[in-house]
């Protein structure tokens, strides 16, 4: 039911895409006012939320630290791992963005000491797969910009020519499209078949994943055999791009499949667990230098409390300290 | 589980996942596994909420009528408070990576000890209440109720987290189950769902200034007691001073050191030491507690129970503060301290009187950790050290959870090790230093009816040092944390038998040779040292 | 595949790995399912101690069984393993249990061999040498438990250490 949920979610987007324009002929709902909606609500989502977690206090420095401190100039000290400013901070942060330090970490624990032989592959799977998954989901996106502007930045035709390195005949293979395809179909699978995986996941764990498969997989159709045709594409894209859409007959079915599914993706964004993409950034666990005994951190809404002061306690035991030649305040 | 395992094993094996969701298997507590509530007395003297006379294993826990609000409100007020819990609530993704991490999961089993799944236990409750997803699609969007069941299996598994983040270090949003679990049971605590072990110590700190309750005249007694026995050991008599106005350094250290065998080993290490290097310090009596169990009930609790720190510096009016051995002590006076109860600007910044090194990673909250003032003192060759007097033992070093993962004191223990004996062997690298596994028993959970608990979750730990000793024969486990030297040793002497657990400052008293000291035939326990008898062990030294 | 002249030894010198998979598959069972497939992973002793210690033990043992070993050498692989049953919230009988899985999987595996009377005879031989082992596993997790209440009392008399170190020596003044 966990996974047959958001499954029947996805296959219930794309009938909704095919009767819209297939059947009802709402061409222009599906390719531009939606579009539009979803796009708005994925950018005031994503905000409101990254300001709802802005107005939550940072109450302590608590940086989780994975290295040596900074003591003394001869104590060798990990600058990535336990940083101490916030340049350091910064490297710690970028390592872990991009190349998801943590993670990876996994994988130099299961060097076994007397073998030396790795083990624990499927940590290091994770790490890979996730690695593959968010580079090409971000190259992806940033290939279809050309989709957008007219003329097309220079750096997009780089972007293009390495990707399609693997020249395979007309047109031309991306290898990110089959790498995200392939390594979002890992990270499903995996979250299926590892009995301990899929004890935790739940139905919006699956719907995401599913959800970008079926994008992919639309998208792939879509240029490598139900080919659709791309001036016609640019027309819309570029409208909806300049705020001047126009609705263009000639598309077929498979782009308004895959634009809606875009669209839910979109929308979905902002309520979801994908927000961990902007939730990274503010983490303070990872966010945080670890020189509070050098630096004060405040407390925004540190408050006087009850203490047992010192005077209470003299008072209660002052006999007793009096007997054992212990000081005290009054005699 | 005994009946049923039979059965089940009587028909063919089936490898099929439970037909139920997470959620949908109720709690079962079982025994060993958790301890005694707190008592009326114990609350009530702090003010806690909710003091009455409960049993954990009864099922009527004599909640407040409107419990439900108060935990959801508490919730929210958290939620605005500590950006931490609203963001650990919203982006876990449950990559699994933290599954196999948690040394309760390694040591139990139970899937409800995997980080990932302990957290859930309050996500799917933040869902419910505070999002639009779990209010509109419930169990689907990994929502569900809050009732009496979810609130035991808080308590259950809230107070089966010691705390030690070891988690953290291998998520990849550094999502940290040490501060869910912080927030849980202050959610717990709004209810009066506390645990004894950790209340009653609360309530004797903040009368007594320590969670023994030992009272100032037992402090000076038992700290002339160690006197007498390092007299008889060495021939020098130490007369430390409690209270003392005008000394330049105040010490602070858990007063299980003070009390607690093996800690009161560690405890003549510090006075031995102090001694020999003529340091103008004293211990107080109010201030008579570095460790913190405050702060495993509440935020506020724990800045309470510290505040006596700096109150006390200020009024004998020291320069600086030097803080003893112990793992949770540190997380608060690295993380906490000055934030709570800060700024410390009546004291300067610590300067090392021997070598006249500034401590500049504590110009602010001018707390010193004694391994960074030994470690630095040893770096200057500031003492005369035998480390064959350390010779008839093979040691290895625990990492404590929280000097590792919350301040990453790493090397400074390890330098005084190496300084003080000759036979030092690491754990396998994947059990130390921020990967260090938990002794089990941290956070408050060191009490004795969960000792099956303790034993689980030090099995970890106790399976790397069963690899060293069988490797090379080690036999004590060196570390700088009041709850290790008590909690380790029970461990060991269940999984490890043969390996003790020792202070690292009483491995640097051992080696150390004081100004004017007998020969010395035996080490602060009254081992006999290697080649005791002819003075080998004193001649051989000579060189090193 | 039943050869004609192999012992009961030779056989289960072949079929070691069959049975030692099939016992420590039997003994995973009893954990809950979720928990299983990582206790499975053997391969590392740090992550995964329980998982390394049950295959490391049962592996002893077995050879232990084999080549006739000592009581005391088998004592000590049983116990490895009976000292995390005894925390585990297991009963004295999931322990008995333990051991006459092995006897289990020892029949499924030689069932294709047992054939003629001497093979027979000698199985049974071998299984009186397992009874012996259940027996022996139920004085190990006896033993366990009473160390786990020893602890409890020693912990008691550390914490109140320097109580009695002071009664002992004020004592002794006195006197």
């Amino acid at each position: 039911m966990k996974i047959l949920l958001p499954f029947l979610g996805v296959i219930g987007v794309v009938m909704v895409a095919f009767v819209g324009v297939e059947l009802l002929n709402l061409r222009y709902l599906f390719g531009i006012i939606i579009p539009y909606a979803a796009f708005i609500t994925f950018m005031a989502g994503v905000i409101l939320h990254v300001l709802k977690w802005g107005r939550s206090a940072v109450p302590f420095c608590i940086p989780t630290t994975s290295g040596q401190q900074k003591s003394f100039p001869w104590v060798k000290r990990d600058r990535l791992d336990n940083p101490s400013d916030n340049l350091e901070v910064i490297g710690r942060m970028a390592l872990e963005v991009f190349l998801f330090r943590s993670l990876f970490s996994n994988t130099s624990s299961s060097l076994k000491e007397d073998e030396g032989r790795l083990i624990h592959g499927s940590s290091k799977w994770l790490w890979g797969a996730g690695l593959a998954f968010h580079w090409t989901f971000f190259i992806v996106v940033f290939r279809h910009l050309r989709l957008f502007v007219d003329p097309i930045p220079s750096v997009l035709y780089l972007v293009d020519s390495l990707d399609g390195l693997m020249q395979l005949g007309v047109p031309v293979l991306y290898w990110t499209g089959l790498i995200l395809l392939g390594s979002a179909t890992y990270l499903f699978i995996r979250r299926v078949f590892i009995p301990q995986v899929r004890y935790i996941s739940l139905p919006n764990d699956h719907f995401p994943l599913l959800l970008i498969i079926a994008i992919v997989l639309s998208g792939l159709l879509m240029r490598y055999f139900l080919k659709v045709d791309i001036i016609y594409v640019k027309d819309l894209t570029v409208g909806l791009f300049s705020l001047k859409p126009v609705i263009t007959h000639n598309l077929g079915l498979i782009f308004y499949i895959h634009l809606f599914l875009v669209s839910v993706l979109l929308a979905y964004f902002p309520f979801s667990k994908l927000m961990h993409a902007a939730g990274v950034l503010l983490s303070p666990t990872r966010n945080m230098p670890n020189n509070s005994r050098r630096v004060r951190h405040i407390n925004p809404w540190n408050y006087p409390v009850k203490v047992h002061t010192y005077e209470e306690y003299e008072d209660d035991f002052r006999d007793k300290m009096k007997k054992a030649g212990i000081p005290v305040e009054k005699e | 589980m005994s009946n049923s395992k039979s059965e089940e094993l009587s028909s063919d094996i089936k490898y099929t996942l439970p037909e139920e969701d997470w959620m949908d298997v109720p709690v079962r507590m079982k025994k060993g596994m958790y301890c005694h509530g707190a008592n009326e007395n114990s609350l009530i003297t702090v003010g806690f909420p909710n003091p009455r006379q409960w049993s954990s294993s009864e099922t009527n826990w004599k909640l407040p009528e409107n419990w439900q609000d108060i935990v959801l409100t508490g919730m929210a007020e958290r939620l605005e408070k500590y950006r931490s819990f609203h963001i650990f609530m919203d982006i876990c993704v449950r990559c699994g990576a933290c599954a196999d991490k948690c040394h309760f999961f390694l040591g139990t089993g139970d899937p409800k000890n995997m980080p990932v799944l302990r957290a859930e236990l309050l996500r799917s409750i933040y869902r419910r209440e505070f999002t639009t997803a779990g209010k509109l699609f419930g169990k689907f969007a990994g929502a569900r109720e809050l009732n009496e069941e979810v609130l035991r299996e808080w308590w259950y598994y809230f107070f089966q987290c010691t705390e030690c983040r070891r988690c953290s270090v291998f998520c990849p949003y550094g999502i940290d189950t040490a501060e869910i679990t912080m927030i849980a049971r202050e959610l717990l605590n709004l209810l009066g769902l506390n645990i004894e072990w950790i209340a009653g110590p609360v309530a004797n700190c903040y009368m007594k200034g320590n969670h023994l309750g030992l009272e100032p005249h037992t402090i000076t007694s038992s700290v002339e007691f160690l006197t007498d026995e390092i007299e008889e050991l060495t021939g020098i008599k130490i007369e430390p001073t409690f209270n003392r106005k005008g000394a330049e350094i105040l010490f602070v250290t858990p007063s299980g050191d003070l009390f607690a065998d093996p800690g009161t080993y560690t405890c003549m290490g510090y006075l031995m030491l102090f001694h020999e290097l003529g340091l103008d310090y004293t211990w107080s009596t109010y201030a008579s507690e570095g460790g913190n169990f405050g702060s495993f009930t509440s935020n506020e609790m724990g800045k309470r129970l510290n505040s006596k720190i700096y109150a006390e510096a200020k009024r004998l009016g020291v320069k600086w503060i030097l803080g003893g051995e112990c793992g949770h002590m540190w997380r608060v006076l690295n993380q906490y301290m000055d934030t709570w109860n800060g700024p410390a600007d009546f004291l300067e910044v610590p300067v090392s009187p021997i070598t006249g090194t500034v401590f500049e990673n504590a110009s602010s909250t001018k707390m010193v950790h004694i391994s960074e003032f030994t470690a630095d003192l040893l770096k200057h060759d500031r003492l005369e050290i035998a480390p064959s007097r350390n010779d008839h033992y093979k040691v290895t070093y625990h990492d404590s959870c929280n000097t590792s993962r919350g301040m990453g004191l790493l090397e400074e223990p390890r330098y005084i090790i190496k300084k003080v004996c000759n036979n030092f062997f690491e754990m396998p690298e994947h059990t130390i230093r921020e990967k260090t596994f938990c002794c089990g028993s941290g956070s408050g959970l060191n009490a004795s009816e969960n000792m099956e608990m303790r034993l689980r979750g030090g099995f970890p730990r106790a399976n790397a040092v069963k690899y060293v000793k069988n490797k090379y024969d080690v036999d004590m486990l060196a570390c700088i944390c009041a709850i290790d030297r008590a909690a380790l040793t029970t461990i060991m002497d269940y999984w490890v038998p043969g390996v003790r657990v020792i202070g690292v400052t009483e491995l640097l008293a051992n080696a150390m040779k004081m100004k004017g000291e007998n020969n010395r035939q035996t080490d602060l326990r009254g081992d006999p040292l290697l080649g005791a008898e002819g003075g080998d062990a004193e001649e051989e030294s000579e060189d090193v | 595949m039943p050869v004609k002249g192999m012992g009961l030894r030779d056989i289960m010198a072949k079929e070691k790995g069959n049975i030692l998979d099939g016992w420590y598959n039997l003994i995973l069972e009893t954990y809950p399912p979720e928990s299983r497939v990582f206790l499975k992973k053997k391969s590392d002793q740090f992550a995964n101690p329980i998982g390394h210690t049950i295959s490391a033990s049962i592996e002893g043992i077995l050879e232990g069984l084999l080549c006739n070993g000592a009581q005391e050498q088998m004592a000590v692989m049983l116990s490895d393993i009976i000292r995390i049953m005894a925390i585990q919230d297991c009963s004295p009988s999931d322990t008995i249990l333990l051991i006459l899985l092995l006897k289990r999987t020892l029949r499924d595996t030689t069932r294709g061999y047992v054939k003629g009377d001497q093979l027979f005879s000698e199985l049974l031989a071998f299984e009186d040498k397992i009874d012996r082992l259940t027996l022996l596993s139920f004085d190990i997790f006896m033993k366990c438990r009473e160390d786990v209440f020893n602890l409890k009392v020693n912990e008691l008399k550390r914490s109140t250490f320097m109580i009695a170190k002071r009664l002992k020596s004020e004592g002794a003044e006195t006197l």
